[in-house]
């Protein structure tokens, strides 16, 4: 793979900086290339009317994630509000939408345009005071106008719907070439080409002037200040941007499932944007793209699977920023540059040994949650539950001791691998550094 | 003031005065720094040196007195204001952008002043201008062969020197360099004064500095501050041979132990 070697020969200098890691022309190419085509082809690939709606709802997660990272990937800010302008952008599309059906001659494919303008204008407003501040008073801020918002959406009905939300028909005005985004798959080929310009406008954001000072921003406030930039300026500017793109995808999102409730506004739901965001990885631009599609397997998917969803996805995002703070992207890419050198092999009994280890002391412990839960949920269903084909008794002592056995080894077996993986982890990036220097001198 | 001098001075400093609740720090200073001219500022640790560039670069804001940049008043401006006039700092602490490259940390100290201001509408490849002048600046301050590593990355000697690189990117005609050299070893310092010397060529430059072979090598006068006011400001020779200042501060340990200030 000497392009990949290449890539990574320059990418090594870059490291924890991946924003700025030039790839070249070709690679480009390919990168961007194999996105339009992934998003092209999906719904071919996946064909049942539950991926059609996986895949609407990946498009439209994906966009909001990318916004909330150039707050907090990019510019170091830490939102807990961020669904006030997806939310907002949400509403305001719904409300156009209304309007088409009442007779407005817009387009219904430039309903999100409009849910993004009218959120951007939001943050105009309410920007303007939650970035005078950085860091943790920003954080505060971003909560306090976050649950204004959220009592406001229940206090003005006549806007906000209620408890009902509003709803509507996107089968509405006129219809190019027949197309009326009826049928869900007219309106993931709609979702899939805001997702594409909306990622590529957010990607070529961060390679101009702003989008750089508001790297330096988030590296350095007080420096900016002495080069001639405001930080708050670039804060502020960055945080309208983000509001354009979130409130694009809550515009998606209203046509998308034509109703729009005030949950949309949440605290609730700006905590899944910062999770999955930070999953996904907030130091890679892509990362958030991967966000963006486990948090629609997590809420669509692994909420059908178990109830104990919520406590699941609570462990790994706890795990994930304890031993993983660079989220899914980064892992990836760490073995990517070594597959680049042509290492990755010599590893894979390693990962091998974890994931099996893992997935027993998994078993165990999931076996021993879903009984926990049996019992507080499901309690006059008796103690009988059955978990991966097994017949389990939440009451008997024997399942029970089961459980803490299988897990106990999984989890042994497991700390076993993971010191010899560390052993061989360590030894293959050392070869790296070393081939690098090597090349480097060459 | 004749208008003679103040058509000439870089820096017009009168009567400046800071209070910390009720501790003066700075009890009135006052002194002209002609354009072109090279000040050392030297004095024990506490004597308010760092201070003094706070106050003039606009990190703080004065008790009273005033602060004129060409003229120009800048007491109670932004020192994102202060820069736009054409006056630029370094920190003692080294104050860089850590997960930016080298060549990004230039260019950042670039943008203000070819206009680039906060646009998000042009591709930084295609800014030419502010490439070749970062480029060009990297090589001057002979940080080219680290280009893409990030600051964090560098050795402390190649972060003191890219602080120095960011300070004067902008073009600025009055630098404050606050202890260029501090935490630097003695053939370091040597070399790095050298290149002081090299970039600021022709600029306005006032330099704390602990370093006294250093200061008298640099500067083309010496202000000496102690206790919050200026005690001597002279050329070197001057200041050498003035019975105050070395009965406060050239006599004293400091000097020998060449302390560091934080």
């Amino acid at each position: 793979m000497p392009f990949l070697t290449r890539f990574f020969l320059r990418f090594e200098t870059h490291r924890a900086g991946a924003y700025m890691v030039h790839p070249m022309d070709l690679g480009r190419w390919i990168i961007w290339g194999s996105y339009a085509l992934i998003l092209l082809l999906a719904p071919l690939v996946f064909t049942s009317s539950l991926s059609q709606t996986l895949l609407s709802q990946m498009g439209i997660a994906i966009i909001v994630c990318l916004s909330y990272n150039m707050l907090l990937g990019q510019g170091g800010m830490l939102s807990f509000g961020h669904a006030v302008y997806s939310g907002m952008g949400a509403f305001l599309a719904m409300h156009t939408l209304n309007l088409v059906s009442d007779g407005w001659s817009l387009p219904v494919s430039l309903v999100p345009l409009a849910g993004g303008v009218a959120s951007a204008a939001v943050a105009v407003l309410l920007g303007w005071v939650t970035t005078k501040k950085a860091a943790t008073p920003f954080a505060m801020i971003t909560l306090g106008v976050g649950e204004l918002v959220w009592a406001m959406a229940l206090m003005f009905p006549e806007f906000f719907g209620g408890e009902g939300g509003i709803s509507g028909n996107r089968v509405a005005g006129s219809k190019p070439f027949g197309i009326t985004y009826g049928p869900q798959i007219e309106l993931y080929y709609l979702i899939a080409l805001y997702t594409f310009v909306c990622t590529g406008l957010m990607y070529a954001f961060t390679r101009t002037p702003l989008g750089r000072m508001l790297n330096a921003v988030r590296d350095n406030p007080e420096r900016v200040a002495f080069v001639g930039y405001n930080p708050q300026v670039v804060r502020y500017i960055a945080f309208v941007i983000a509001a354009f793109f979130a409130g694009i995808s809550g515009g998606l999102a209203a046509l998308n499932f034509e109703i729009v409730t005030s949950e949309v506004v949440s605290g609730y739901r700006s905590g899944a944007y910062l999770l999955f965001t930070f999953l996904g990885g907030a130091t890679f631009f892509f990362g958030p793209i991967l966000g963006g599609v486990l948090m629609v397997l997590a809420f669509v998917l692994l909420s059908e699977f178990t109830k104990a969803w919520l406590l699941y996805l609570g462990l790994i995002f706890l795990f994930m920023v304890m031993y993983a703070p660079g989220g899914v992207a980064a892992l990836l890419m760490m073995n990517v540059r070594l597959a680049a050198f042509g290492y990755l092999r010599r590893l894979w009994t390693s990962y091998l040994a974890l994931l099996t280890t893992a997935l027993v002391a998994l078993v165990g412990a999931a076996a021993m949650v879903e009984m926990v839960y049996h019992l507080q949920l499901n309690t006059a269903m008796g103690p009988e539950l059955t978990f991966m084909g097994a017949a389990l008794n939440a009451h008997g002592t024997s399942s029970w001791f089961g459980a803490v056995y299988v897990t106990v080894t999984g989890v042994a077996l497991f700390e076993l691998c993971r010191r010899e993986f560390v052993r061989q982890w360590g030894e293959a990036n050392e070869d790296i550094e070393k081939e690098i220097n090597r090349r480097e001198t060459a | 003031m004749t208008a003679n001098a103040s058509t000439t001075a870089a820096l017009q400093i009168e009567d400046l005065r800071k209070t910390f609740g009720k501790t003066p720090i700075i009890r009135g200073i006052s002194m002209n720094v002609r354009t072109g001219e090279r000040v050392g500022i030297i004095g024990p640790n506490g004597a308010g040196k760092s201070t003094l560039f706070n106050l003039i670069s606009g990190r703080i804001e004065p008790t009273s007195g005033q602060v004129l940049l060409n003229g120009q008043n800048v007491v109670g401006k932004k020192p994102f204001e202060i820069n736009r006039m054409g006056l630029s700092r370094s920190f003692q602490i080294t104050n860089i952008f850590p997960k930016l490259s080298v060549f990004e940390n230039l260019r950042c100290g670039v943008l203000w002043s070819l206009g680039y201001k906060y646009t998000f509408l042009k591709f930084l490849m295609d800014l030419d201008d502010a490439n070749d002048r970062a480029q060009a600046l990297m090589e001057s301050i002979q940080l080219d062969k680290k280009r893409d590593t990030l600051a964090i990355n560098l050795t402390y000697a190649e972060q003191r020197t890219l602080e120095i690189g960011i300070t004067i990117a902008g073009g600025a005609q009055v630098i404050l360099l606050d202890e260029p050299t501090a935490g630097m070893s003695k053939l370091e310092t040597r070399h790095f004064i050298k290149l002081i010397r090299q970039v600021t060529e022709g600029k306005t430059l006032l330099t704390v500095e602990h370093d006294m072979d250093v200061v008298f090598g640099l500067a083309d006068k010496i202000a000496v501050v102690v206790y919050g006011e200026l005690l001597a400001f002279d050329t070197p020779d001057a200041v050498r041979a003035n019975a105050r200042v070395q009965e406060a501060y050239l006599g004293a340990p400091v000097v020998a132990g060449q302390a560091q200030e934080h």
